[in-house]
């Protein structure tokens, strides 16, 4: 299922960078980057548990905020992109380089 | 059901892929050209002079992420492969099933079967969707004939005459399948290619095989043992084995869309000066897309009664083929084009 990961991440207190890289770190492991704090990840059930796991572990309830969109099995059809920085799908697209 | 990961190819030279994290980042010089989510991939193949850290190359071969090098041209070279996957129980009953002529033969002779019926299958389609043609016809009735014949075969020299003989009539027709004037072919050439759409089904066949033995590999089956391909040093005749299945309705049918498409043209190639035909970079590329496009399309398992992705036939096959050889069915089910 495709869930799109969105975070806002404090980053004038004290700690706020650290975590502000760290979740952008674990989105990479999972999804691809679309826009600055927008990620696409491509995953099973499961693999989103431990991916929601290891965010709640790293951001701070009290200054950042997540937020996850489940756009199910057929999510890249619900996709529109405009613009420029055209990503690739990893799991869809012919990955040829 | 498994996944369908995808394949990374890389085909620009000079570049580096190295682990980040739970990442793939593929370099080039100072640039990083892409950066892939390891849990999106299932194969990663580099074409012509690639390097791969150490570290990614560990990583491939704990996460069973196969990793295959080629030449620039696409002849293979070698691939990593880590510690073997599953039971050795499964191995050596495949070792004693292979020395043991009834056994190799009840396991070939169905694969053959299923070879044979499947390269029927896509004549007689080609006959519904293109009109009369008498030679396909004839084709199909002597595949009809084979088919026949090798229900009663007692012996793998046998089943492998009378594949051969089917091989020889399913080619025989392949130039009427051709549409447009723009390609010939005139027999199957192999080890090198020495015309173009010989060289496209060498290439297609290769990147199933390919798959094969990722598959193989994936349920603790050794590739290289084989029960209708005899044992060579270095031949991986399982792989082989499992492929004389998907052949005709995967692989030559997707070097035709491609042919009869237009989608490659004699500009393609190129041949070299002992007469090999090969790909040119630029049309490799554009059938590498083909050819992953091709492997989501998604069919009905025969057998399994559920859909799967064409590129997930190679593992779905492997399966049953272990558990047949576990004990746990009667029956190899080969895997038949409907």
């Amino acid at each position: 299922m495709l869930v799109l990961v969105t975070y806002d991440v404090n980053v004038t207190s004290e700690t706020g960078q650290k975590r502000l890289r760290q979740i952008a770190k674990v989105c990479l492991d999972y999804g691809m980057r679309v826009q600055n704090s927008v990620f696409e990840c491509e995953v099973t059930p499961a693999e989103f548990t431990v991916l929601k796991t290891k965010l709640m572990e790293i951001f701070d309830p009290e200054l950042d905020s997540l937020r996850f969109y489940f756009l199910g099995k057929k999510g890249r059809n619900k996709v529109e992109h405009v613009g420029a920085k055209v990503v690739q799908d990893p799991i869809g697209d012919a990955l040829i380089l | 059901m498994k996944k369908l990961l995808n394949t990374l190819y890389v085909t620009r030279q000079e570049s580096y892929l190295h682990k980040e994290r739970e990442t793939i980042v593929i370099k080039n010089g100072p640039d990083k050209l892409a950066q892939f989510p390891a849990l999106a991939i299932g194969n990663i193949f580099c074409f012509g002079q690639i390097s791969v850290s150490p570290f990614l190359m560990g990583y491939c071969a704990e996460q069973g992420i196969g990793l295959a090098f080629y030449t620039e041209y696409g002849r293979f070279l070698a691939r990593v492969q880590g510690k073997p996957t599953g039971n050795v129980l499964l191995r050596r009953t495949q070792y004693r099933w292979a020395d043991d002529p009834d056994k190799a033969t009840d396991v070939a002779r169905l694969m053959v079967a299923a070879k044979i019926a499947n390269c029927r299958s896509v004549l007689l389609r080609d006959l519904r969707n293109h009109g009369e043609n008498s030679s396909l016809k004839q084709a199909a009735k002597k595949l009809a004939v084979s088919l026949r014949q090798v229900q009663s075969a007692h012996s793998v020299e046998t089943t492998r005459g009378i594949e051969g003989e089917a091989a020889n009539s399913y080619f025989s027709v392949f130039n009427e399948r051709l549409r447009g004037s723009h390609f010939r072919f005139d027999g199957r050439i192999r080890r090198p290619p020495t015309d173009p759409v010989n060289a496209l089904l060498s290439f297609a066949y290769s990147l199933v095989t390919q798959e094969c033995v990722s598959a193989l590999l994936g349920v603790g089956l050794d590739p290289y043992v084989g029960f209708l391909h005899s044992d060579r040093p270095g031949r991986l005749s399982l792989a082989l084995d499992l492929v004389e299945e998907f052949r005709a309705s995967w692989a030559d049918r997707f070097v035709l869309t491609l042919i009869n498409r237009r989608q490659v043209c004699p500009e393609d190639f190129e041949t070299e000066a002992g007469g090999a035909v090969r790909l040119t970079e630029k049309a490799r590329k554009e059938l590498l897309v083909a050819y992953q496009e091709r492997k989501q399309t998604e069919i009905m398992h025969p057998y399994l009664h559920e859909k799967v992705p064409i590129g997930l036939l190679p593992h779905c096959q492997a399966m049953l083929l272990a558990r047949h050889v576990r004990g746990d069915t009667r029956y190899y089910p080969p895997y038949l084009v409907k």
